[in-house]
């Protein structure tokens, strides 16, 4: 089987610091793949890694089919991304930003008009399209950010961190828009400081001190830690370690 | 290219939504130009000059009137013979010396025409030029109201009187209207260095850089396309600067324009390399604001020779001042300006801004690199 992703003893060093400690993980194609795990524990360094923004200091990594450290720039074509800091200039307008990324990731000027119409009609933001975006809600612009993430129809979308900061409600449309792009065959890595959402995921790992300490369904781990819900197995595992 | 283009566009958009960015783009150069320009060439209130008046005639008296009563001069000295004039010079009692043939007052009512001199102390340029320039306005007046007024015999057209202008000490101008290359190599630092150093921290400050990363473009398409509007903004800013030098103080324009335009280009690539290097260690817009203006502003402002002449600095920081552009770029626009000379004269300055083009483009791009090592 060909892997969305695939790592293999994937490794960072700063120094003396192991950021990230010779992790191996796959993940199929239109799966929502939960990255969990405290603030320093190497979550974001794997990210970079995974989106040609770091060199590994050792192991390998393929994201769709193709080895990250050989050839980063191939992989940078086919992936999306989203931070968890604002991706869209607020001093440009809906309809700019939307042809900056499309302008950016090379896409034809039919292509990124007939895309920015589908797109605003989606997301019910037609209004809105010449205003500039730093007027609008942030759990709007989230959901403009991951759209626009996936302008250029990439086969795997890295979204870290995408609703820190958007009400509950926002986050479960939010969601929905995920769900979507899962079911078009989209592979989505997330991170997330929400636990309710590790549930939402297909399957989730738990990083602990640059390591991958769990990695299954949500159910299987829930099971594995007999805990009532993600935030439970999160405190349990953070205690062991 | 399309890609890139993009990019830019978002760079020029950036610049013109932001009210700040658009003060400092084309609000200060012209304030520090005219205020520089004004500050420098002030203090002309009853400046003391010498007259030479061996004609005595009514023309030569109202003229000398005229100029005593605009109250800029102040007769210091009534000279009898040429001879005199040195030595009033050289007491430095006096700034400037107007001296009237002996038939002034004859050959402009009979001829039309007549000639005065004036002689400028231009071991303080800066005055000296400002004292002419008013003494010239004010004859040019005297002129008109002489046609008009019944003394001249019929004429048909406004008497004329030329004004020879000379320049005592210092018949080069050096260091005669410091202040426009001065500013101008201010400026192109500022707007240049300072902006771009600034507008890539911003990227980093806001998160927006990571995504410019993980795109397809290239680290040195993100670089130079978030440069090149800066670049293009830079080169009017410094058109701005030279037509009001010329325009409101004078400057000349001997050389050639093209020469002035290359040079200026080179100095700006300069700044620009150094506000990368800058972007690459500062991660906030003030951080970046801090470095630019301690260590690139003020190294401009008084090592480059703008404000104080090189010549009377110590020899440590006449040597500190030579690793910076501004020391390098201000003798070339003088030269080009002032002098008119071309590149056979200015070739070392301008080989030693390639050279720092080169190496300061150089380390920046590793340092853009190494970051995502």
């Amino acid at each position: 089987m060909d892997y969305a992703i695939q790592t293999d003893h994937l490794t960072k060093t700063f120094g003396n610091f192991t950021a990230v400690n010779a992790i191996s993980f796959e993940v199929a194609p239109g799966e929502i793949f939960g990255f969990l795990g405290a603030n320093g524990a190497g979550k974001t360094t794997a990210l970079k890694m995974l989106t040609g923004l770091l060199k590994p200091s050792s192991g390998q990594a393929w994201v769709a089919g193709i080895d990250v450290t050989r050839k980063p720039e191939h992989v940078k074509r086919r992936i999306g991304y989203m931070s968890q800091k604002f991706s869209l200039y607020e001093d440009l307008t809906v309809r700019e930003n939307i042809r900056l990324y499309g302008g950016i990731y090379g896409l034809k000027r039919t292509d990124i008009k007939s895309k920015t119409t589908t797109l605003l009609e989606k997301l019910q933001l037609e209004p809105y399209a010449d205003q500039l975006v730093v007027g609008l809600p942030l759990g709007w612009r989230q959901k403009l950010a991951f759209s626009v993430a996936l302008l250029h129809e990439p086969r795997i979308v890295f979204l870290d961190e995408p609703t820190s900061g958007v009400d509950p409600l926002t986050r479960r449309q939010f969601w929905d828009l995920i769900y979507e792009a899962a079911h078009t065959g989209v592979t989505l890595m997330v991170t997330t400081h929400y636990m309710d959402e590790a549930e939402y995921c297909n399957r989730v790992s738990i990083m602990v001190d640059g390591k991958i300490e769990a990695l299954d369904t949500p159910r299987n781990m829930k099971k594995a830690f007999a805990a009532t819900d993600m935030d439970e197995v999160f405190r349990k595992l953070a205690r062991q370690a | 290219m399309n890609r890139f283009f993009a990019f830019v566009l978002k760079e020029f958009r950036h610049i013109y939504r932001d009210p700040r960015t658009m003060l400092i783009l084309f609000g200060m150069p012209v304030v520090q130009v005219l205020l520089f320009g004004f500050v420098l060439t002030n203090e002309v209130k009853d400046a003391n000059i010498a007259i030479l008046d061996p004609s005595k005639d009514v023309a030569s008296i109202r003229l000398t009137n005229k100029l005593v009563s605009s109250g800029y001069f102040r007769v210091a000295a009534n000279l009898q013979s040429p001879e005199q004039l040195e030595p009033a010079f050289r007491k430095g009692s006096i700034k400037l010396a107007l001296i009237f043939p002996s038939d002034f007052g004859h050959t402009l009512d009979h001829e039309g025409t007549a000639k005065i001199q004036l002689i400028g102390d231009a071991s303080d340029p800066n005055t000296a030029t400002t004292l002419i320039n008013y003494a010239n306005a004010i004859i040019l007046n005297f002129q008109q109201e002489y046609a008009q007024s019944s003394l001249g015999v019929q004429q048909a057209q406004t008497p004329l009187i030329l004004a020879e202008t000379r320049m005592r000490y210092n018949p080069e101008e050096k260091a005669v209207f410091n202040f426009v290359p001065g500013v101008m190599t201010l400026i192109l630092m500022l707007v240049s260095a300072m902006m771009t150093s600034i507008t890539l921290a911003r990227e980093k400050e806001l998160g927006t850089m990571e995504i410019l990363l993980v795109s397809p473009l290239k680290p040195l398409q993100i670089v130079l396309g978030k440069t090149a509007p800066y670049l293009a903004l830079s080169f009017l800013n410094a058109a701005l600067v030279v037509l009001i030098g010329m325009m409101v103080f004078g400057m000349p324009m001997r050389g050639s324009f093209l020469l002035l335009g290359f040079e200026c280009f080179l100095y700006m690539f300069v700044a620009l390399s150094l506000g990368i290097l800058i972007s690459t260690r500062a991660q906030t817009q003030m951080a970046a604001l801090f470095v630019s203006a301690l260590s690139l502003m003020m190294p401009t402002i008084v090592l480059s020779g703008f404000l104080f002449p090189r010549e009377s600095m110590p020899v440590f920081l006449q040597a500190v001042g030579t690793a910076f552009p501004a020391t390098w770029f201000i003798p070339i626009i003088k030269g080009v300006m002032i002098k008119g000379v071309g590149l056979s004269y200015l070739w070392k300055e301008t080989l030693v801004l390639v050279g720092m083009a080169v190496v300061f483009i150089g380390v920046s791009v590793r340092n853009f690199k190494s970051r995502l090592e």
